[in-house]
Formats: structure tokens, sequence, C-alpha cells
């Protein structure tokens, strides 16, 4: 592209002359040699050889907020400067910011109202997860056994690998843990006591829920909620299958019946972990290490830990489905409540967790 | 008329597992025509663009697009060709977390980031408002559009770098009929001014009789014909016969010639 610039010498208007190609790859250099003409100006144009919309409606712009003149135009330009002239709607393309200040205040108030949205509609979901459940038990037939055996492998015995194997190093862990404090007092045998209680109490049971809750909630979450984009779930509907026994009850059923025996494979590879510890550091032969293990431990520690498992998973399953069931719109949501799913349910497991330790302290089983 | 190939298809095989699509499929497409691309549901009309613009590994071929093999090709390489055209894929493929007006920028701030601020606002408002969508779809998301406007949307995207050569893939499916002879209309203007290249995969008769310089018919894994629709006529393969013959395609010919005479 050439471009010459004349100011005519008796201050007549100023003529920029536009030569080659006009088109979006050339717009950056032609649109600054536009703005720094002064007023008023006259763009001819004789010499454009190739001209595209882009640059047809940069020659529209400046007529329209200039009053610019053209001239030397072939039919063609002028018949594609008319067609980006029809098509200029005058109307803004960016979504309306509030001004700043109020900006955070608007915030706040949408994020007060989502808080207490979610926390009705969790209860709402609750509730229709409840009566899926009596339909389901007053029509067996339409029980998708299927569905709920296929989940019990995705969430039960797929994740034995991980969780055992994360199990067994933390077992490790909390003996070496242990056993370095207690070595102070000369009480290195009390390291099995350690291991023994806090696992089947504590560990167990809430590692497997922050492992299900990471893969399985997340996954609930996202397949719910891709589907939910996808309009799948609106043809379920109108096929008159319920996504709630579709959908929801085979994965909360596998999650409340999965929980407590993972727990009970993380406790045993858990206490697996510990004893090679004692063996090969402490010196603690194995046999010796599970008859201590079965005097020191009382039943009711196993009770404490499994009679928490399915609660969890059930939370776990509830907010997984409840997050995918709140998607709309776009791909984002689904990431965003697949997060939001996850954190809402470590986050109520953990508070659950505290809540029990003092039930099951006041009802003597310490 | 001389054809000056702007897309060559040669020996074209795809595949999924198993299953072919095509088989040794040949396809040429000459600079500045509009071919139309027509075949039953599922004889891979779809899959064929797809390999045509480098987005399906084909098993065996050759495809030429603008002068440079598109097989194989490295990414870097590519990106120069990928401008030069727009694509309209069938279910429109709309970033959804971005508004319509986000998404025919696009490409624009892809290729040309000195393209910014009002300027860029105001491309992507006349594109819009060019494509037939209203002046305030401009700022929606995508799934507060209806289907045809999403098809629009898509359409503007498409057209956000006033590309050479245009692929679209059924773009007048959920269309009303007014809109859709606007659409035509479009093309044909589009085409004429900026000397598009159209291959535009359609269901749709009246578009075919319209604005198609030559129709491609896809069948039995190969391009069985190519030609006008009356060149089209004049064979006796049954199922050219039954497309163009049936009771539909009677319905849009006969639409075209009263047209004419009226
Ligand atoms: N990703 C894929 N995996 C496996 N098979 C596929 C895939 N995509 C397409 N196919 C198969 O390839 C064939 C051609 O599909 P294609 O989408 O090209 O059809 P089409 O001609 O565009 O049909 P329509 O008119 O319905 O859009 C179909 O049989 C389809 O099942
Ligand atoms: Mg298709």
């Amino acid at each position: 592209m050439v471009e010459e610039t004349e100011t005519s010498p008796d201050g007549g208007p100023h003529r920029l002359a536009i030569e080659g190609a006009l088109t979006i790859s050339r717009l950056g250099g032609i649109r600054r040699d536009i703005d720094a003409a002064p007023d008023p100006l006259t763009l001819d144009v004789s010499g454009v050889d190739r001209i595209d919309t882009v640059g047809a409606w940069l020659l529209h712009r400046t007529v329209r907020d200039r009053g610019a003149t053209i001239v030397g135009q072939s039919p063609e330009i002028n018949d594609l400067i008319g067609q980006v002239a029809d098509a200029d709607p005058g109307a803004p393309v960016q979504r309306e910011k509030p001004p700043r200040p109020l900006a955070f205040l608007a915030e706040l108030g949408e994020w007060t109202i989502e808080f207490g949205r979610t926390f009705v509609g969790l209860l709402g979901f609750f509730g229709s997860v409840i009566l899926g459940f009596a339909s389901l038990i007053r029509h067996p037939k339409r029980f998708r056994f299927n569905a709920v055996v296929q989940r019990f492998d995705l969430v039960g015995v797929r994740a034995l690998g991980i969780i055992g194997l994360m199990s067994f190093l933390i077992g490790i862990v909390v003996g070496q843990q242990g056993a370095v404090q207690l070595q102070q007092f000369g009480a290195e045998v009390y390291t099995i006591n350690l291991i023994g209680r806090l696992t089947l109490r504590e560990l167990g049971t809430l590692m497997t829920a922050i492992m299900v809750a990471g893969r399985s909630g997340s996954a609930f979450a996202a397949q719910i909620g891709t589907m939910k984009i996808t309009e799948e779930i609106d043809a379920m509907r109108t096929i008159g299958v319920s996504p709630v026994e579709a959908l929801v009850i085979p994965r909360l059923l596998a999650a409340v019946v999965m929980m407590p025996l993972l727990a009970f494979f993380s406790m045993v590879l858990t206490l697996a972990g510990g004893g090679l510890f004692c063996w090969l550091v402490l010196e603690i032969p194995p046999l010796t290490y599970i008859s201590r293990l079965q005097e020191v431990i009382p039943i009711t520690d196993l009770w404490v830990g499994l009679i928490k498992a399915p609660i969890f998973g059930f939370i776990i399953a509830l907010a997984g489905c409840f997050q995918g069931m709140q998607v709309k719109g776009n791909s984002e949501e689904v990431g965003l409540r697949t997060t939001t799913a996850v954190v809402q349910s470590i986050f109520m497991v953990i508070v659950l967790d505290a809540v029990f330790a003092v039930f099951f302290s006041q009802v003597g089983w310490n | 008329m001389a054809c000056d190939e702007i897309i060559t298809v040669r020996g074209l095989s795809n595949a999924f597992g198993e299953q072919y699509v095509h088989k040794d499929l040949d396809l040429t497409v000459c600079r500045g025509e509009i071919l139309g691309v027509v075949g039953g549901s599922g004889t891979g009309k779809s899959v064929l663009m797809r390999s045509i613009i480098g987005l399906q590994q084909p098993v065996s071929g050759e495809i030429e697009v603008l002068g440079e093999p598109m097989v194989d090709r490295d990414e870097a390489e590519a990106k120069n060709i990928r401008r030069r055209w727009g694509i309209l894929f069938q279910n429109g493929a709309l970033f959804s977390t971005l508004t319509v007006a986000e998404n025919v920028q696009v490409p624009i701030r892809e290729y040309f980031p000195y393209i910014k601020g009002e300027l860029l606002d105001e491309i992507a408002a006349y594109k819009i408002a060019m494509s037939g969508l209203p002046a305030n779809a401009g700022p929606k998301y995508p799934s507060e559009l209806s289907g045809g406007m999403r098809k629009r949307a898509a359409l503007a995207r498409a057209l956000a770098l006033d590309p050479e050569l245009l692929f679209l893939d059924e773009p007048t499916a959920g269309l009303d009929p007014i809109g859709a002879a606007a659409f035509d209309e479009l093309i044909v203007k589009l085409k004429q001014k900026l000397d598009l290249t159209v291959f535009l995969i359609t269901h749709d008769l009246d578009t075919l009789h319209a604005i198609c310089d030559r129709v491609a018919v896809l069948a039995d894994q190969k391009v069985i014909a190519v030609g006008t629709i009356e060149e089209l006529l004049a064979m006796d393969h049954p199922w050219i016969q039954e497309y163009f013959n049936g009771p539909r395609g009677r319905a849009a010919s006969g639409h075209k010639t009263g047209a004419s005479v009226g």
C-alpha cells in the first residue's frame, strides 16, 4: 500500500490517497494515517485495487464520524460501503457493568443471595431425593440395577488402588511421627496405640471421604453438569424419566454403600503401613503388633469410624449431584460447580466429623 | 470456464476403526464458485469437511487447500492457511463462555492484535448485524440465544476475517424460510464482492437451486457426481433422481422457475 498525503495550498480540504489493498491486514497503518489527518478530509480511493468489508467499514466510519468525503470509488466499493452501512447497528456490543464503587456492594449482595439460594436449593434437592427413594420403594421395578452396579464399580472398586496406596503411606507416616515423639519418653511401644486408635476413629474414614469427594464427588458434578448443558436432562424429563431416579439415586446409593467398605479397607492398609514401620524401625514383630492392636483398641473405635462413613458418602454424593444440577449456561460453569461441590462436601464432612467426635465421647465411646 | 483449483482432494480414505466413511474419494473446488455438497445423513459430509480443514486424520489420500497440502501439517505452518478461511460447524461450536461479540472478535484478536477498542467493537457489531442478528444480540451469551440465532452468530464468527474460503455445514438448517432466503442472498452478495469460494454442505433444496454453481453428490463412500443441477438431473443414478425429483425436489425447482418467470 502506498499513501500520499497532500495539503491543498489554498487551505481547502485535506486529501488522503489510499492505494493498493484496503483490507483487514493493512488496517493498522491506514487507520493511523486517517486518524492523524486533520478535518475536513477527503479520501481518494481511486487507487484501491482490493477491499474487504473491514476496509469498507473503515471508510464508512470515517464518513459517519468525521464527515469525510470519499472520491474516486468504483461501484464495487460503493456497494460494499452501502452493505456495511446497512449493517451499522448503532448498539453497544459490550455488557453494561455497574460503576466501580457500587460493584463491590453489588457483588456482596449477589453472593449473599446466592448463598441463601444454595441452602434452600440443597434442602429442596434433599427433599426430591427422599421423594425419589419413596417412589422407588413403591415401584421397585423402576430401580436401575445396572446403573447402580456400574456406579459401585466406578466409585468403589476403581478407587481401591489409590486409597490403598495413600492409606499405607499414611500409616507409615503416622508411625514414624508418633515414634519420634514417644521415644523421648522411652514409650515407643505406645506408637501402636496411636496408630490403631487414630486410624480407626478418624483417619481411615476421613481420608477416604476426602479421596471419594475428590474422585467421585467431582465426577458426579461434572457429568451431571455437562448433561445439563447439552439438554440431556431436559430430554430425559420430557421422555418421562426422572433425572433423580436415573442419575442421582444410583450415585447416592453407590457412595453410601461404598464409603464404609472403602473406609474399612483404608483402615486395614493404614494399620498394615504402621505395622511395617514398627517391624522395620522399632523391631516389633508383626505377630506382636497384631496382638497388641487387639488389646488396646476397643471394638467401639471401629464402630465410631464405620458409622460415620455412609453419612459422609451421602453428603459427598448429594453435594456433587446438587451442584451438577445447578449448572446452566456454559462450560465454565461446569468447572466452577465441580470445584464448589468438592469444597462444599469436604467442608461439610469435616464439620460433621467434629460434631461426631463430641457426640461419641459424650456417649462414652472413648 | 477453466478451474483454478482452491481445494483438491485425491484418493481420500477416512475410517473410524473398521468402518470406512470414505474410500478413494476425489473432489475439486474451483476458486470463486459455490459448491453444494449433498448426500444422505451419515454419508460423511461433515467428516469430509473436517478432513479438508485438517481436523480429521485421513487413512490415506492427499488434500490441498489454497495450494498447500493439509495432511500432516504442523500447527505453526497451518496457521497461515487458517487465517484465510472461515468455518461454520454443524452445531455452531460457539465459545460458550464468551458473548456473541467476543466470539466474533476472537479470530480478529488472534491475527490482528493491533485492532482494539472501539474499532474492534464496531467491526464485531456490523458483522453481527450483517449475519442477520438483531442489534442487541452482541452482548448476549450463546446460551441466551435461540437455535437459529446461534447459527447466525456462528456465521458472523466465520466471516470475521473476510475469508477467501468459507466452509458452511448446514447453515440454513433451523432457520426460518425468510431468514434462509436472506442467508442465501448474503452469501451470493459476499461471493460477488469478495471473490469468496464456498464449500456448502446442505440439505436445503432451495439453497441448492438458488445459489450453488455446482453440486457434489456423496454416496457409497465417494463423490459419485459433480455438476450443475441440470447435469445431475441428466444422470440416472437412483439416489440423485430420488433426491432432485422427489416431491420436495420438484417443489423447490418448480418454485425457482416460477419465481424467475414471474
Ligand atoms: N467421531 C466419530 N467416531 C466414530 N464415527 C464417526 C465419528 N464422526 C462421524 N462418524 C461416522 O461417520 C459417518 C459420517 O458422519 P458425518 O457426520 O460426516 O455425516 P453427515 O454426512 O455429515 O450427516 P448429516 O447430514 O446427518 O450431518 C457416520 O456414519 C458417523 O457415524
Ligand atoms: Mg453433518
